[in-house]
C-alpha cells in the first residue's frame, strides 16, 4: 500500500522533472512522446475505474476520448477558445452520450456488455466519419488552439506538458479516492459478487452506471487534451482497437491497482516507440512480448515493481 | 411482520412452490422443513425477491412489497442468507459486514472520504461481528475464512443492515455439531429480536428454536402448527420426519 504510493510519487516526481533536466536537444520529440503516453494513462486509469474495480469489459471506452476531442473540436470551430469552457462543455456531452449509451449497455453484462459497447463504440466511431463539416474520414486540422484565461500557455510545449500532467495527477488520484470512498466499495462489491451486493440493499446497476459515466468523462477530458496536442482530430481517435490498447494497458499493468493502467500506458507508449524505430515488423516482436508479460506477470507490471506479500489483499 | 399469501412459482412444466400461504408473527420464529427439492430455496428467493413469483403477493408489516426489487425489499426490512454461502471474497470480514451497515445508514453516492476509516459504520460493523463471535477475524480476508466462519459472517452481514424480518436459509448447513450448538444459542437470542423465517434440516435446531413449524412437499405446505402438533401430524410424518426419525 505505502509501497504503491511511493512509486506513484516517484514516478510523478520524474515526470514534473523532466522537462526541466532534459537537455534542448532532442528535448520536443521527448516531451510529445511523454505527452502522449500521459494522455493514454489518463484514458486507461478511467477506464480500470470499470474495469478494475467495477469489474465491466468496455470495449468502446476510446469513443468517449472521440466525443471529447470532437467536442472540444467542434466547439473550437465555431469560436470557444476558453479551455475550461470547452472542458465543461466535453464533460457535459461526454456525461450525455454515456449515460444514454451505458443504461443501455448495463441491462447486459459480461460478454454481451463488452459486444454493445463495442457496437455503440462503433456507432459512435461511424458518426465522427460522416461529420463532412468537420472533416469526415480525412479529420480536421485546427487553425485555433484553446487558451488558458486568454493566454496560450496551454499551447506549447512545456506549457501543455504540465497542463496535461496535472491532469494526469488528478485522475491518478482521484480515480484512486473513489476506489475507497463508500461509493467505490459499492462498485467493487458488485464487481464480486453482484447478488450479494443487491442483497444488502443496493441497485447495482445505478452504481455501475455512475461509474461509467464518470469514466468516460475523464476519458473525454483526455480526448480533448489530445486535440490540443496535436492540433488535429480525425476519427482514428476512436477506432475500437484503440480501445483495445486500452484494456492491455490496464490488464498489462494490473488490474484494480494503484499504478497499473499509468505503468500500462507507458509501457506501451514507450514499447511502440522503441520497437518501431528499431524494426518496421514491430508487431512481429510486440504482439508475442505482450503474451510473455501476461503470462509470467499475472498481477501486471503494478505487482512486479512492489509484489505482494502472500495472502495480502 | 411478514405474510404471504399464495405465492406460486413454477420452471417449465414443474411448479416448485404451489399457493403458499402463511404469516410470521412479531418475534415469531417460523421453521420451514421439507425434503431436497421440495422448493424451500425457491420460496425464500421469492419473498425476498431474488426470484419474480408466477402469482401471489408478499406483505411485510403491512405494506405490498410484491412490485418491489430485491435491493428495496432489503431497504425494507427484509434480510435474508443464503443456503450457499454468499460473500465479498476480496473484502475484509469487517468490510463485508460494514458495506451491509452501510446500505442501511445511506450515503453511498459520496465519492471522496475512505470509506475503510469510516469509525460509525466500523462500529455498527464491529458489534455484529463480535455478537457472532467472528470479533478476532474482522481483518481476515473474507475468502480464507474456515466454512463455519463463513456461516456466521453470512448471518453478520443480514444482521448489520438491522432486518425486520429475517429469513435463512438452512444456517446450519455443512457445521460440525459444536458449531451448530454455538449457533443454535446464538439464533434462540436474537429470535427474541426479529421474527424469522428458518429453513432448516437440522431437527435440534427446529425443536428448539420454532414456535410454529411448516412442512413443504413437492412445493404444498402440507402441515402447519406448533412444533408439537406438527410433529404428531401422520402426513407429515409420512412425509418427512419419518424419514429422520
Ligand atoms: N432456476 C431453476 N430452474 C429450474 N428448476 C429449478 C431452478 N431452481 C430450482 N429448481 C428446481 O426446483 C425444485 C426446488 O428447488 P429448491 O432449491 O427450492 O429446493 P430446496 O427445498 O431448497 O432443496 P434443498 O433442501 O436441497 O436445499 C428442485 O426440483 C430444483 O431442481
Ligand atoms: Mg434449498
Amino acid at each position: 500500500m505505502a509501497r504503491d504510493r511511493m512509486i506513484g510519487a516517484a514516478i510523478f516526481a520524474t515526470l514534473l522533472a523532466l522537462p526541466l533536466l532534459l537537455p534542448l536537444v532532442g528535448a520536443d520529440y521527448l516531451m510529445g512522446l511523454l505527452i502522449k503516453a500521459m494522455l493514454l494513462a489518463i484514458a486507461a486509469i478511467s477506464l480500470d475505474l470499470i474495469i478494475g474495480q467495477g469489474g465491466m469489459v468496455s470495449l468502446g471506452h476510446a469513443a468517449f476520448i472521440g466525443v471529447g476531442a470532437y467536442t472540444a473540436a467542434i466547439a473550437l470551430e465555431s469560436g470557444i477558445e476558453e479551455i475550461l469552457i470547452l472542458l465543461a462543455l466535453t464533460l457535459a456531452v461526454t456525461a450525455l452520450v454515456a449515460l444514454i449509451t451505458g443504461a443501455l449497455a448495463l441491462r447486459t453484462s459480461g460478454v454481451y456488455f463488452l459486444m454493445i459497447t463495442l457496437a455503440f463504440g462503433q456507432m459512435i466511431y461511424f458518426t465522427f466519419t460522416s461529420l463532412a463539416a468537420y472533416g469526415g474520414d480525412d479529420g480536421l486540422t485546427l487553425w485555433s488552439l484553446a487558451t488558458l484565461f486568454g493566454s496560450d500557455v496551454v499551447q506549447n510545449g512545456e506549457g501543455l506538458y504540465f497542463f496535461v500532467l496535472a491532469t494526469l495527477l488528478a485522475t491518478w488520484a482521484g480515480v484512486h479516492r473513489i476506489g475507497l470512498s463508500r461509493f467505490g466499495r459499492v462498485l467493487r462489491a458488485a464487481r464480486d459478487n453482484p447478488q450479494r451486493a443487491e442483497v444488502m440493499g443496493y441497485p447495482i446497476t445505478r452504481y455501475r452506471l455512475v461509474a461509467y459515466v464518470i469514466a468516460a468523462c475523464i476519458a473525454g477530458v483526455s480526448g480533448l487534451l489530445m486535440m490540443q496536442y496535436a492540433e488535429f482530430v480525425s476519427p482514428a481517435i476512436a477506432t475500437w482497437q484503440r480501445s483495445g490498447d486500452l484494456i492491455v494497458a490496464v490488464v498489462l499493468g494490473g488490474l484494480g491497482t494503484r499504478n497499473g493502467a499509468l505503468l500500462g500506458a507507458f509501457f506501451i507508449v514507450l514499447m511502440e516507440e522503441i520497437l518501431s524505430s528499431l524494426l518496421h515488423e514491430w508487431r512481429l516482436i510486440y504482439g508475442p512480448l505482450l503474451v510473455i508479460l501476461v503470462l509470467y506477470a499475472k498481477g501486471g507490471l503494478a505487482d512486479l515493481m512492489a509484489p505482494r506479500a502472500k495472502g495480502a489483499g | 411482520m411478514l405474510e404471504i399469501r399464495h405465492l406460486s412459482k413454477s420452471f417449465g412444466a414443474l411448479r416448485v412452490s404451489d399457493d403458499i400461504s402463511l404469516a410470521l408473527g412479531p418475534n415469531e420464529c417460523h421453521a420451514i422443513i421439507g425434503p431436497n427439492g421440495a422448493g424451500k430455496t425457491t420460496l425464500i428467493h421469492q419473498i425476498s425477491g431474488v426470484l419474480r413469483s408466477d402469482a401471489g403477493e408478499v406483505r411485510l408489516g403491512g405494506r405490498d412489497v410484491t412490485g418491489l426489487t430485491v435491493w428495496q425489499r432489503v431497504q425494507a426490512g427484509l434480510g435474508r442468507t443464503f443456503q450457499i454461502t454468499s460473500i465479498l471474497p476480496s473484502f475484509s470480514v469487517l468490510e463485508n459486514v460494514a458495506i451491509a451497515a452501510q446500505a442501511k445508514a445511506g450515503g453511498s453516492m459520496r465519492f471522496f472520504a475512505p470509506a475503510a476509516r469510516d469509525a460509525a459504520l466500523n462500529d455498527a460493523a464491529a458489534a455484529v461481528l463480535t455478537r457472532v463471535g467472528l470479533a478476532d477475524r474482522m481483518e481476515a480476508r473474507a475468502a480464507d475464512l474456515s466454512h463455519g466462519e463463513l456461516r456466521l459472517l453470512e448471518l453478520a452481514i443480514a444482521l448489520a443492515a438491522r432486518p425486520k424480518v429475517l429469513l435463512l436459509d438452512e444456517p446450519m448447513a455443512g457445521l460440525g455439531r459444536t458449531e451448530s450448538a454455538a449457533l443454535i444459542d446464538l439464533l434462540a437470542e436474537l429470535r427474541a429480536e426479529v421474527p424469522m423465517l428458518l429453513v432448516e434440516h437440522d431437527m435440534d435446531a427446529v425443536f428448539r428454536l420454532a414456535d410454529r413449524l411448516s412442512v413443504l412437499v413437492d412445493g404444498r405446505i402440507i402441515a402447519s402448527g406448533p412444533p408439537a402438533e406438527v410433529r404428531d401430524d401422520p402426513g407429515a410424518r409420512a412425509a418427512y420426519l419419518g424419514a429422520e426419525a
